[in-house]
This record gives C-alpha cells, structure tokens and sequence, in this order.
C-alpha cells in the first residue's frame, strides 16, 4: 500500500498499537501522568512551551474555524437575502451617521491641534494615534465560565499578548495569547480582569474588575464617600501601560453604599457591545509620542537633556 | 487485517473532531454553563468500545490538544483524558456488561473527577466566583451518555457487520 508510512506514523502517534505487546497500563499510565504533569509545571515555570502551544495551534486552529463556519454563514446567507428595501433604508442610515461623524471629525482635528498646542505650553508630552488591525471574532466559546473569545489573527499579523482590544464603542479587552493564526482576547467583564479607569467627570481614578456577567463591572475600591454619581463615564486612565488613555470603558449604573465597610459597591455597564460586536481592533500604542512642535524646539530639548 | 475490524480510524477522528467542535460550539448565552465535556465523553466511549487500539496515551494525545484548543494549561485536560482511560480500561470488561443506568453512574463518577482535577489545579479566580454553575456540566455530560453511546456505537457498527 502506498499510504503505508503515513499509516505507520499515524498509528505511532495517535493510535496505540496492540496494547497486549507494550508495556503495562499501570506503566503507561504513570508515563502519562508525569508527563502531563512536567508539562503543567514546566508552563508555570518558563514561557518555552509557547512553541509547543504555537505548533499545536496550527492543528486545532481548523477546528475552531469550521465550528465558526456555520454560523458565519448563515448570518452571511440572511444579510444576503434582506430585501433591497431594509438595505436602503439602513443606506441611508449609515450615510447619514456618517455624516453626523465627519463633521464631528472636523471638530476633533481642530481640538487635536489644540491639545497638542496647549501641552506644549505644558511641557508635556502627548501620546496620540494609535495603529489598530481589524480583527474578527470566531464564534466559538472555549470555557463556559470564563469570558474568553477568539480572533482570527495572530502573531502573523504581528500581534502580541497584552495588546489593548477596543470596538467602535469602547474598550473590550486585551490579548491574553497570541498564537500564529489566531488570538485569544480576554474580555474586561472576565473575572480574572481588571482595568485602570478614571471617571471622565472629576477625573477620579480606580480599577474596575470584570464580574463574570457580560454586562457588568464592578468598582470594589471607591469609599462611600467618593465623588461617583450613576451615569458618570469611565474612560482608561492608561496607568498599567496596556490601555491607551482615554477611551469609553463603561457607564456606572448602580451605588449601593456600604456603611459598615470601608468600600461601596459599584457597578457599571460597558460601553463596548461585548457579545454583539464582530469585528474587533487591536491596538498598537505609537512608542514615540508625537513630536510636539518644530525641530527647533526638539532640539532644545535634546540639548536640555544633555545638560 | 486488525482482529477488531469493527474499528476505524476516520470515524474515530471524525468522531474526537467532532465532539471538540461541539465542546467550542458557541452555544447561546443560558444554555452555555451546561455544556458537556464532549471530548471526554467520545474518549471514553472509544475506550471501552476498541480498548486495544484506544488507549492512555491517544487519551494524553487528544486532551493535549483539548487544552490548546480551549486555551487552558496544557497538560491539564492530557491529564484527566490519561486517568480516564486507565479506569476505563481496568473496568472496560465489567463496564460492558453493565446495563446503560449502571455505564451512566460510572460516567458520573469521571466526569466529577475531572471536575475536581480541573477545579485543583486551575488556581484561577474564575472558577471561584462560578460558584455551583461550575458542576453543571458533570450532570449534563452523564444525561448525554446514554446519546453519545447509542450514536458512537451506530457510526461504529455502520456497514461493518454484514
């Protein structure tokens, strides 16, 4: 047969040969349980089993795409067989959003140059255009309670862990592991996440934790004291170095006042449309922050550092 | 010729790449937390169908790749996959005779104890603050033996027995 060596190595790795000839499956079983656990420890330990994990990506990454297959295309079959009248109307609707936020633009651009102008006044430095890439989501859910979702572009894309994930809306999460073809993002609403925030109103920063419910933060470190009020907006603060400042993360919805602890319980609403979302943006922060006025001035600068 | 003809190797992978599509499967959002390990299911049903061509370390094979595809630690899923295997293989000529009530106590029992290994093992806060929605799956995956039994073993027997 000419499939033969195929076969042979097929057998070797995936199916055991007749276990009547091996070695005792209490023996098999303690190969299995050391290696199992020197690889737990050894991930601990070092980061060198990220090729592994990489290599083995390129296998089971299929297995994540055609289980995202089928619903990917229904949602294309249904866009494709919407009738020309909603499409015009949702048209119209798009043309005229965008011309709501064109001319917003127009603002921004001028308020930018503003900024910049007066942080130069300041002294400071102002870090502003970040680099995004689109990403897409996969529809897959890979631990029920954890709130985890996949991506369909990795470190080929150049993408890397702790990257910052927004939407059109607000901050969505971050990279937690970037494999070759594929990413996974943790969202800001998982239990393992916190984000640094500031509340755009008095500009009071905190963190806020993920709760385990998708449309829910929690602030646990706010005294009942604090200047919050419901409806104030949480924007990043950028402490912590993996978001960039400034964007919408959530809304506050509820304050209940705890007087027999030191904390209230907060609790907010992203911003970001965390299980609706399809199309992602991971972000690169620009290393360099923009430079803030002439070459001249810059190289006073420079000639001030040396001194 | 194997002496087990009735086994073969594409319903057997069909049937892991299957069950790992089913464990990822974006289900909607209440009926999420009940979703059954399906990998762990399908192993042992090979098990104890082909026990001399499934064995421990095509369980440690399939559950390292179970880990990277669902992100956990890896050797986690290797590990409970390799324990499986072996109880099921130390009873597989018992559990064979036992009726489908009897098969589903000792399901019950597995998957309760790769609940608990995952539960040790993964020191991670999520799972803490799960709470009892943590074990759903354990109960599911037992109510789901019984399909996953009758179903594996028709696609097994399909066109073999003449």
């Amino acid at each position: 047969m000419d499939y033969l060596p195929i076969r042979f190595i097929f057998e070797v790795i995936v199916i055991n040969p007749l276990f009547a000839t091996g070695p005792s499956i209490n023996t098999r079983l303690l190969v299995a349980v050391v290696a199992s656990i020197a690889l737990l420890v050894a991930e601990r330990k070092s980061s060198q089993l990220d090729k592994l994990r990489s290599v083995l990506s390129m296998i089971t990454y299929p297995i994540q795409s055609i289980t995202d297959w089928p619903l990917h295309h229904s949602k294309e079959t249904v866009e494709s067989i919407k009738s020309l009248y909603s499409l015009k109307e949702e048209n119209e609707q798009l043309r005229q959003e965008q011309l709501i936020y064109k001319s917003q633009l127009l603002k921004y651009e001028a308020l930018e140059q503003e900024n910049i102008r007066l942080r130069a006044l300041l002294e400071k430095s102002f870090k502003l255009g970040e680099q995004v890439l689109v990403a897409e989501l996969l529809s897959v859910n890979l631990a029920p309670f954890e709130h985890v979702v996949v991506v369909d572009k990795g470190t080929r894309f150049g993408v890397h862990a702790q990257q910052a994930v927004l939407d059109a809306y607000g901050v969505v999460g971050q990279v937690y592991r970037a494999l070759p073809l594929s990413s996974e993002i943790m969202l800001i609403t998982d239990p393992g996440h916190a984000i640094p925030v500031q509340i755009n109103r008095n500009g009071l920063r905190t963190i806020a934790v993920g709760s385990g419910r998708i449309n829910r933060l929690i602030l646990p470190y706010l005294a009942n004291n604090a200047d919050i009020k419901e409806g104030d907006l949480l924007i990043s603060s950028g402490l912590g170095g993996i978001f960039p400042q400034g964007y919408p993360v959530a809304v506050v919805e509820k304050i209940i006042p705890q007087p027999n602890k030191p904390f209230a319980e907060i609790y907010a609403t992203p911003k970001a449309q965390l299980n609706r979302s399809r199309e992602l943006l991971i972000v690169w922060k620009s290393e360099a922050p923009i430079p803030l006025e002439t070459q001249e001035t810059e190289q006073a600068d420079e000639n001030h550092a040396e001194e | 010729m194997p002496k087990n003809n009735t086994f073969g190797y594409g319903r057997y992978l069909l049937s892991i790449i299957f069950a790992m599509s089913l464990n990822i499967a974006a289900w909607p959002q209440p009926m999420a937390p009940f979703n059954p390990n399906w990998i762990l299911l399908v192993v042992i049903y090979w098990v104890l169908a082909a026990p001399e061509r499934v064995g421990i370390f095509s369980a440690w094979t399939i559950g390292l790749l179970t880990d990277v595809l669902t992100g956990r630690m890896l050797g986690l899923n290797a590990l409970i996959n390799s324990l499986v295997a072996f109880l099921c293989l130390r009873l597989h000529k018992r559990l064979r005779q036992y009726p489908i009530l009897q098969q589903g106590l000792f399901i019950f029992f597995c998957l309760l104890v790769s609940q608990f290994l995952i539960f040790w093992i993964t020191d991670s806060q999520t799972i803490a603050r799960a709470s009892y929605t943590f074990w759903l799956p354990v109960l599911t995956g037992t109510l789901f033996w019984p399909l996953v039994f009758f179903s594996l073993r028709a696609i097994r027997l399909y066109r073999r027995i003449r």
